[in-house]
């Protein structure tokens, strides 16, 4: 069987994700929002 | 597969319910796929993450006010927001195209920055430092009018109003000072050019 000399790997192929800040923006966005509805308005607050 | 559509949909309920957890399993289990798709549109990490971020903030609001149908899609869910988002990003630079600068035409060969460089600039103190302390070997009549005139940016006028003299002896003053100030930057063999 012929040799790779190919470094690569599929399990070498680095996948591509967003910052860790991004995302604990966002957890920390979700956390902080609530929506609350009073008759057929919405209203939106961000608890700290 | 199922059993994927099947977990995105609790966590999905869970999410709704209440359950911050559930939201952390789904940004974690989908992030690549998502943030990879939106990269292969604007080829820019900081477009991407901006654009991954604005794609979950619709989707929290959206799961939040509970106007989410569950119908086991939640990933396509999810892309078809990051698609759109994607358009509009397009949209916008359509209205203000950004200037990428790859063409022959160099943008900074008629954008120029005309203020000085670090260098000329401390060139440039160093030659002021020097003339300020070449015109205190001037007497003192005719420093006095120097100064006025070049540091304090007055007009002959106002010269001979503040020193009690004719404006043509002011005048005559500033010309010597002048012949004064030449003679000893040529006696020091001084340059004082930038």
């Amino acid at each position: 069987m012929a040799k790779l000399y190919s470094e690569s790997s599929p399990n070498k192929v680095k996948k591509m994700s967003p910052k860790k800040e991004t995302v604990n923006f966002l957890l920390s966005y979700s956390k902080a929002l609530h929506i609350s509805t009073y008759k057929r308005m919405e209203f939106e607050s961000f608890l700290n | 597969m199922n059993n994927v559509k099947a977990n995105d949909a609790f966590l999905v309920k869970s999410y709704i319910e209440g359950n911050e957890n559930s939201l952390s399993i789904l940004i974690d289990r989908h992030q690549h796929r998502i943030y990879s798709f939106i990269f292969s549109k604007v080829y820019n990490k900081d477009i991407a993450e901006d654009i991954f971020q604005d794609t979950f903030i619709k989707v929290i609001r959206t799961l939040k006010r509970g106007k989410y149908s569950e119908e086991g899609k939640f990933l396509p869910w999810v892309m078809r927001i990051a698609h759109n988002l994607v358009i509009d990003h397009f949209r916008k630079n359509k209205r203000m195209p950004k200037f990428d600068n790859s063409g022959d035409f160099n943008i900074f060969s008629v954008l120029t920055d005309s203020s000085l460089d670090a260098e000329k600039q401390l060139i440039k103190d160093q030659i002021e430092a020097d003339v300020q302390e070449l015109i205190k070997e001037l007497p003192e009549d005719q420093l006095e009018v120097l100064v006025m005139r070049i540091y304090k940016d007055m007009s002959f006028k106002e010269i001979s109003e503040r020193t009690g003299v004719s404006i043509n002896t002011a005048l005559g003053r500033m010309r010597y000072a002048l012949i004064n100030l030449r003679k000893v930057i040529e006696k020091h063999n001084l340059i004082l050019t930038n």
